[in-house]
């Protein structure tokens, strides 16, 4: 089943704190959930100051600078992996490096309906 | 006319037996709502079934077969409106008897308690999960014993399952890496629902038994499938807790504070039990925060009067405690323990430093000691202004009357 595992933290302190990882040691992480085989897709994102937010309302786009909204912690990264089941998903998400420093949200993937 | 003796034979297989078959139904089929049906259609073909061809040999064996067949009758029911039914009704056509041998069927129960304690459902819910799936207990009664209402406990449930079911929450026991956590999980909850039963948080009964009941029950079950050191402790002090009921409020619903209780009504025979599994857990030197608690209990109960209890030892037990498990509560405790051993000031000081640190302003019981402390110093006021203090801050009744009668004891202002 697949989950996806969004990692967040305070970008103020995500990189800066004792414990906080170095890009070495996430790509390391990344790499051996590839050799596990549970690896679909992940990234690391760029500061939230580069997001940009778009919504479509009655046929009209309109376009605003930064997250959807301001909040204590941001989306830094993600994970969509395969697991066997959720205590699986949560032994991933656990051990992503940037988990000592943040929080990883971890929910599954709905299946649409054709 | 269904023959008398084998309906009460039946009723006693399900007294006996149904819990540990529901949870073997759970594993294999994998959803709580499916299995209690296939439960209850087992045990009620088994009394027309049983009749004509007398009873199994192996009973539980053939109610787990029984209600597997059923299972795959309801699903093909649904099967139109589900695409992924077959593949279930496949996987389920082709277990074995071998799949709920004897030896899992323990496995399954602790499979179940460690599910419904799951640290990924909602904490409100883990407890009515707890008590629906593993107690048998009706969602009038759990709503009734937490003071809540059918429908929010049965939303609370069905929030709980779907999340099992939606997220894919395996039906396991944790791994011994995962098992640490977990454990805490499902101890936590074992000891709420004594709590709840043992001190209820409000309204005029002091204890619920029933709810301390399941709680030394669950309890018991968990030693039995996990003899870890934490579990005895949780035992031990449940059963402690258990063995001074009746010592605990008159005739007349009133709380009797432990100094003053009648302690020729503590249960002896929990009191052995509780102190017998405080040593054995000790003697593993991997014990934690409930083995202590659990030890402190025990030299409670090992004074067969108030004044010789054993107070240096009790406060060597907090001060280990509060390495283990520093909390606000357990300083307040063990101010009250040290009171006992070097005087009512000394006590008063540790209670002053928790409350002018901003801790414990709300909880009453601090409140009370510190009046109590004050009462025994003669210092009447101050006592006054405390005790009225820790009468806002609790709604029940029997803590309530005593706070009052103490009230009264100072005198009129």
């Amino acid at each position: 089943m697949k989950y996806l595992c969004l990692v967040y933290s305070n970008e103020l302190e995500l990189h800066s704190l004792p414990d906080s990882p170095k890009d070495a040691e996430c790509m390391a992480y990344a790499e051996s959930i590839q050799g596990s085989g549970r690896m679909l897709a992940a990234e690391a994102l760029e500061s939230v100051q580069t997001a940009t937010t778009v919504r479509m309302r009655n046929g009209k786009m309109s376009i605003t600078d930064g997250p959807f909204a301001e909040t204590k912690e941001q989306l830094a990264g993600f994970y969509l992996i395969d697991a066997k089941d959720l205590n699986e998903a949560l032994q991933v998400a656990g051990h992503i490096p940037a988990a000592r420093v943040g929080c990883v949200e971890v929910r599954p993937v709905r299946q649409l309906n054709p | 006319m269904p023959d008398v003796a084998v309906t009460a034979r039946v009723e006693r297989v399900y007294r006996e037996e149904s819990r540990r078959i529901l949870a073997t139904l759970i594993r294999l089929l994998g959803d709580f709502d499916l299995a209690e049906e296939a439960l209850h259609e087992a045990f009620f073909v088994a009394v027309e079934r049983w009749q004509r061809d007398g009873v199994p040999d192996n009973p539980r064996a053939w109610l787990v077969s029984t209600g597997r067949f059923k299972a795959i009758d309801a699903l093909r029911r649904r099967a139109r409106f589900n695409a992924s039914r077959p593949l279930l009704i496949a996987q389920l056509e082709a277990l074995e008897q071998a799949d709920w041998s004897d030896e899992d069927v323990e496995d399954d129960r602790l499979r179940l308690i460690f599910t419904c304690c799951h640290p990924a459902l909602a904490a409100d819910a883990q407890v009515p999960l707890t008590l629906r799936e593993v107690c048998d207990l009706t969602t009038e009664e759990i709503a009734r014993a937490f003071l809540s209402t059918p429908s929010t406990i049965a939303q609370r449930i069905v929030r709980a399952k779907a999340k099992i079911r939606d997220a894919k929450i395996p039906y396991q026991v944790p791994t011994l890496t995962e098992l640490p956590e977990r454990l805490d999980s499902v101890l936590r909850v074992i000891y709420l629902v004594f709590n709840e039963g043992y001190s209820a948080s409000v309204g005029a009964e002091l204890t619920r038994e029933e709810l301390t009941r399941e709680a030394v029950r669950l309890g018991r079950l968990l030693v039995e499938l996990l003899p870890e050191p934490e579990v005895m402790g949780l035992l031990a002090l449940m059963l402690l807790h258990e063995s001074r009921r009746l010592a605990r409020t008159s005739a007349c619903g009133e709380l009797i504070v432990l100094d003053e209780q009648d302690r020729s009504l503590w249960d002896a025979g929990m009191i052995a039990e509780g102190c017998a599994l405080v040593e054995r857990a000790l003697k593993t030197r991997r014990f934690g925060p409930y083995c202590l608690q659990a030890a402190i209990a025990a030299v409670h109960a090992e004074a067969a009067t108030a004044g010789e209890t054993d107070w240096p030892q009790i406060v060597g037990l907090y001060d280990v405690l509060m390495q283990a498990m520093p909390s606000p509560v357990i300083e307040l405790n063990r101010a009250a323990a040290l009171a006992k051993r070097d005087g009512p000031l000394a006590g008063l000081t540790l209670i002053e430093g928790i409350l002018q640190r901003g801790e414990l302003l709300d909880y009453h019981l601090a409140h009370s000691a510190r009046a109590e402390f004050c009462r025994q110093l003669g210092r009447v006021d101050e006592a006054r202004a405390a005790y009225e203090r820790a009468l806002e801050l609790t709604q029940q009744v029997p803590e309530r009357r005593f706070i009052e009668g103490r009230l009264k004891g100072l005198g009129v202002r």
